[in-house]
């Protein structure tokens, strides 16, 4: 098992109080297993991401704890995190466009990089070339300061760049959300090809695009309002989903061929409450259409079949 | 690259051309006729002496020709390097008196300007650094910069010149010297020197320190920034690439600075009677000299001009990303 995540709870601190942005998350990610991370804007995906590799200054680690490879991550602890980044952790962020430093060549910037952690670049010059090539770049990108590269190649050099020493996860945030659909699919394919060659152990991709994830996770997690909703197989999640929230989301998606002469799409009605003072109990509750007054309890996040997991007190019985 | 240097000269050509017109313009469509407020002071009472005068001066300065002959007649001379005869100080040629005088003001602007312009940077990144110092220092660099020239030179003069007793406050060297290499008179160029330009410098500091302060940290949550934090890098890498990529505005300000650091020069000479330009341009507007005033603008707008040619030179070598637009992308 890479990654244990247990009951974390990670608040931003703000004037009006605390934002339960991560409100007890549990979830395993097994070695060589790429978890689609999906919900809607605000739900706490890209905190749960943030909270793995580096809180920023207005994130609290309240409660739980995060285990890599049967360690225990100190990831309140921004120093001795510093330990684990890049050589365990890395990430590919959202912004990968305005990464990499403007006045810096990018080889340049790189070199600087691993020098400062401690790994001398001429061991790994060679590797960093095939890696390129293996993502389509000529190697002369690294001659190039970031303004002559396209958004693409932008993206392929910090894919390439992050995962240069093998690290045990990878968490891309929203990592093709600014590309077109053809480049998405160069890129989302190039990651699956790192995980096949053991560059990463494991990935967590998070994503509001479930069809993106469809294509190239092996599972995926649901999350709602700073909780997990539901974590199955990808073929699960979009097949037989139990979650009344996932089945929705998954009931909104528009299927290929489909015209809107057949009816339009069924969005979810209302909106996830606000997490500055959560409501008691399930937080789907309110627009749930199978709520009943068991819902008022938070139901546990519990296996329903081998794989597959539902916070919900109407499934698995 | 050349190409890019061939297009700025020819904007700083034209640049130069528009204001050396205007600068031409100017004291010549001011009321006060020069020729006769010399004679007055003269104090002449035969009115024919007084008609033959006027006509044989207007002659000299070369007032008699139509404006477009003048105009022509200044850009030869130009060339020439003759800028007339002053009227203030005749029969001084008014090209001597301002390389005499332009010594001085260059000792109290260079390195008032570059100083304040370095260390302010350092002190301003310095500042970004913590709490602590930046709710310290940050005020001082608002009052320091907020200050008007002139009342920070009297200040100066006041508390350094009059009470306290160490620098003197007026001229550029001693009255009882004349201009010779010895060490008795450098020590007193040197100690009129220090007012001055402490009283440009100071206030040019602050500026420049909330400036790259507040561009450090912006730099510091830069998307770039942030995904070196995430990557573990050291605080030392990043604030280094911070540092230099916050310094590019800085030296496009640089450039922008120049006119009003010369302008705050003018003040501060005036306040502490320094010989350089700035007093000069006050006694030739009193005594309506204005081949000596356009003479000095001149002097003014193309030292200005060449500043700012320099700085547009240095922000391409230090700038990658406007030296890859020049060459079309593939450098």
């Amino acid at each position: 098992m890479t990654l244990r995540v247990n009951d974390l709870k990670v608040y931003y601190q703000t004037l009006r109080g605390d934002v339960h942005a991560l409100d007890g998350v549990s979830f395993d990610l097994a070695d060589g297993e790429i978890m689609g991370l999906a919900g809607e804007s605000g739900c706490g995906k890209t905190t749960l991401g943030k909270s793995l590799i580096r809180l920023d200054n207005r994130m609290r680690h309240i409660d739980g704890t995060v285990e890599l490879d049967g360690e225990k991550l100190p990831i309140s602890d921004d120093d001795a995190m510093n330990r684990y980044r890049y050589h365990e952790i890395s990430l590919i962020p959202q912004y990968a466009m305005s990464a990499l430093n403007p006045t810096r060549k990018i080889g340049r910037m790189i070199n600087e990089l691993l020098k400062a952690r401690g790994v001398k670049p001429a061991t790994i010059a060679d590797e960093l070339r095939r890696r390129l090539e293996l993502v389509g770049l000529d190697p002369e990108v690294l001659d190039r300061f970031p303004i002559e590269l396209s958004g693409g190649m932008k993206q392929r050099v910090v894919m390439v760049m992050s995962t240069l020493l093998d690290p045990s996860l990878l968490i891309a945030d929203e990592a093709t959300s600014a590309l077109d659909v053809s480049t998405q699919r160069s890129v989302v394919e190039s990651m699956v090809e790192f995980r096949d060659r053991g560059f990463i152990k494991s990935m967590i991709f998070v994503t509001h695009d479930i069809s993106l994830v469809y294509q190239m996770a092996d599972t995926v997690m649901v999350m709602y309002a700073g909780r997990v909703a539901e974590k199955a197989p990808a073929a699960t999640i979009i097949n037989d989903p139990q979650h009344p929230y996932t089945k929705m989301l998954i009931g909104a998606l528009p299927e290929v061929g489909s015209t809107t002469d057949e009816g339009r799409l069924e969005g979810i009605p209302g909106t996830p409450p606000g997490l500055l003072n959560p409501p008691t109990g399930c937080r789907f509750k309110a627009r749930c259409p199978i709520a009943s007054e068991e819902c008022s309890e938070t139901p546990p996040l519990v296996e329903i079949e081998p794989g597959h997991w539902a916070a919900c007190w109407k499934t698995g019985r | 690259m050349w190409r890019y240097i061939g297009r700025k000269s020819f904007v700083y050509l034209l640049t130069f051309i528009v204001a050396v017109t205007i600068n031409w313009m100017i004291p010549r469509f001011m009321p006060g006729d020069p020729v006769r407020s010399m004679l007055t002071r003269a104090a002449i009472d035969d009115p024919d002496a007084l008609a033959r005068m006027t006509d044989y001066y207007n002659e000299v300065f070369g007032l008699d020709k139509p404006l477009y002959e003048q105009y022509f007649a200044f850009w030869a001379g130009l060339f020439r390097g003759d800028l007339g005869v002053s009227v203030m100080l005749y029969p001084q040629e008014v090209t001597d008196i301002i390389l005499r005088a332009v010594p001085y003001t260059l000792a109290l602007l260079l390195p008032a300007i570059l100083l304040s312009w370095i260390i302010g940077n350092r002190f301003g990144a310095f500042a970004a650094r913590s709490k602590i110092l930046d709710n310290t220092l940050l005020p001082v660099g608002y009052i320091l910069t907020a200050t008007p020239y002139m009342w920070l030179a009297l200040l100066l003069a006041w508390s350094l010149g009059i009470v306290a007793g160490v620098f003197p406050t007026s001229g550029g060297y001693s009255f009882s010297l004349r201009p010779e290499f010895s060490w008795l008179f450098i020590s007193s160029l040197i100690t009129h020197w220090v007012l001055p330009f402490l009283s440009m410098f100071i206030v040019a500091l602050g500026g420049w320190a909330i400036g790259m302060r507040n561009l450090i940290i912006y730099e510091l949550e830069a998307d770039y920034s942030n995904y070196l934090k995430s990557l573990g890098a050291p605080r030392k890498l990043i604030r280094r690439y911070a540092f230099r990529n916050a310094m590019l505005p800085q030296i496009t300000g640089l450039a922008v600075q120049l006119g009003t650091v010369i302008a705050g020069a003018l003040l501060t000479e005036i306040v502490f009677n320094y010989p350089g330009l700035g007093s000069l341009i006050l006694d030739s507007l009193n005594s309506r000299d204005f081949f000596l005033l356009q003479g000095v603008f001149l002097f003014v707008v193309v030292g200005v001009l060449i500043a700012n040619f320099i700085i547009d030179i240095i922000y391409v070598l230090v700038d990658p990303r406007t030296r890859v637009q020049m060459t079309g992308g593939a450098s």
